[in-house]
This record gives C-alpha cells, sequence and structure tokens, in this order.
C-alpha cells in the first residue's frame, strides 16, 4: 500500500517534470518557456520529494524535505519573475503572435528594436 | 517488482529523458535567458533524480546535496538576472 502511494508519486513528479523539459524545448519563446518551466518543475519536484519523505518516514528526512521544498515554492516564482523582467528589458523579442504586451507602452517594444524608424514616427507625429 | 528496481527502469530514465529534452534547449537556445531558464530547469531535475536516487540506494544522505542546490540555484539564477539587467539592451 504505501509502496503503491510512492509508485504513484513518484510516477506523477517525474511526468511533471518531463512536461516542464518538453514546455522549455517546444515553446515558441523565452516568456513560455519560463512559464512551463518555472510552475510544472515545481509541483514536479515536490512531488518526487514527498515521496522521498513517505518512503524513508523518519524526522530528519522530513525537514529536509520540507525545508527543500518550502525553499523551491519560495524561490522559484522569484527567479522566474527577475529573469523574464531582465529578458524582457534587454530586449527579448516575443512571440509573433502574441497580443498582449502589459509592461511595454504601446510601440515601445517596435522602439527598442528599431531605434532609427521610430524617432522619425516620432518627428512626423510633433 | 521491488521499488528499487522500478526506479532504476522507469523513474530514473524517464528523469534522465527530460534532461536530455532540457539540454537540447541548453545547446540551441538562441539567447542567453533561454540558456538561464534551460539551466535552471536542469538544476531542479538534478534536485529530483538525487532524491529518487536515495530512496532506490536506501541513503537518506543524498537528500543533503539536494538542499544544497536547491539553495544555490536560486542565487545562481538571480545573478544571472542581474547581469541581464545590468548588460541592457546593447548584446
Amino acid at each position: 500500500m504505501r509502496d503503491t502511494l510512492i509508485a504513484l508519486l513518484l510516477l506523477g513528479g517525474t511526468f511533471f517534470a518531463l512536461v516542464a523539459a518538453l514546455g522549455v524545448v517546444r515553446m515558441p519563446d523565452i516568456y513560455m518557456r519560463l512559464s512551463a518551466a518555472s510552475k510544472a518543475s515545481t509541483l514536479g519536484a515536490s512531488c518526487i520529494l514527498v515521496a522521498v519523505a513517505i518512503f524513508f518516514a523518519s524526522t530528519a528526512v522530513t525537514g529536509k524535505v520540507v525545508a527543500i521544498i518550502a525553499f523551491t515554492l519560495l524561490t522559484a516564482p522569484v527567479a522566474a519573475h527577475m529573469l523574464g523582467r531582465a529578458a524582457y528589458f534587454s530586449g527579448e523579442p516575443l512571440w509573433k503572435k502574441s497580443t498582449v504586451d502589459d509592461l511595454g507602452t504601446p510601440g515601445a517594444w517596435f522602439e527598442r528594436k528599431c531605434p532609427d524608424q521610430s524617432k522619425s514616427a516620432d518627428k512626423e507625429q510633433s | 517488482m521491488t521499488l528499487a528496481s522500478y526506479i532504476s527502469w522507469v523513474i530514473l530514465p524517464l528523469l534522465g529523458l527530460g534532461m536530455l529534452l532540457t539540454f537540447i534547449r541548453v545547446v540551441r537556445g538562441p539567447s542567453l535567458p533561454d540558456r538561464v531558464v534551460a539551466l535552471d530547469l536542469m538544476a531542479t531535475f538534478i534536485i529530483a533524480i538525487s532524491a529518487v536516487y536515495s530512496v532506490s540506494s536506501n541513503e537518506p544522505s543524498y537528500l543533503d546535496a539536494a538542499v544544497v542546490l536547491a539553495l544555490i540555484t536560486f542565487l545562481g539564477t538571480v545573478a544571472f538576472a542581474y547581469y541581464l539587467h545590468k548588460r541592457g539592451n546593447n548584446a
């Protein structure tokens, strides 16, 4: 019974980790890759670590497992946010079919990529 | 099927496959942030693999490596993000 539970948790964790890897390989731009990697891998590693805690059933191991899970849950979103923000401001292109760019003012991304054309466009407006 | 053989014949190969897929992105990632994302995911895979290996070899001290890796990875990713932010638009 306990072995079945451990086997199922390990399989579920491996499935989510594989989904994260597949997302990193197949997604079209870095922001989707970041989203896939940070969320699915957190869940996968947490499932596997819970299986380890059930297997050993001792206080020391459970403490370590809780520490790892809590730290991952705290740091993975922060790291993903910092990376996404840094990637955006260093000019990573969005996917060409993306429709929403909440961080930039309208046209800001275009100005960063093609500064000459945007300056001439500004002069025409003013 | 015992738990140890199930782990070494099913779980560890699947995790290795996932790590290989991630490594593809490290190799061909078109820019630096892609590679940083993939390396972050690889570190998570190493945490999972060392946890699974501690079950299959019945040796809980492999979890210490997982704890240390979980602490270090965050610092590495934040350092890379800071570097990307400072490097700015001109690369």
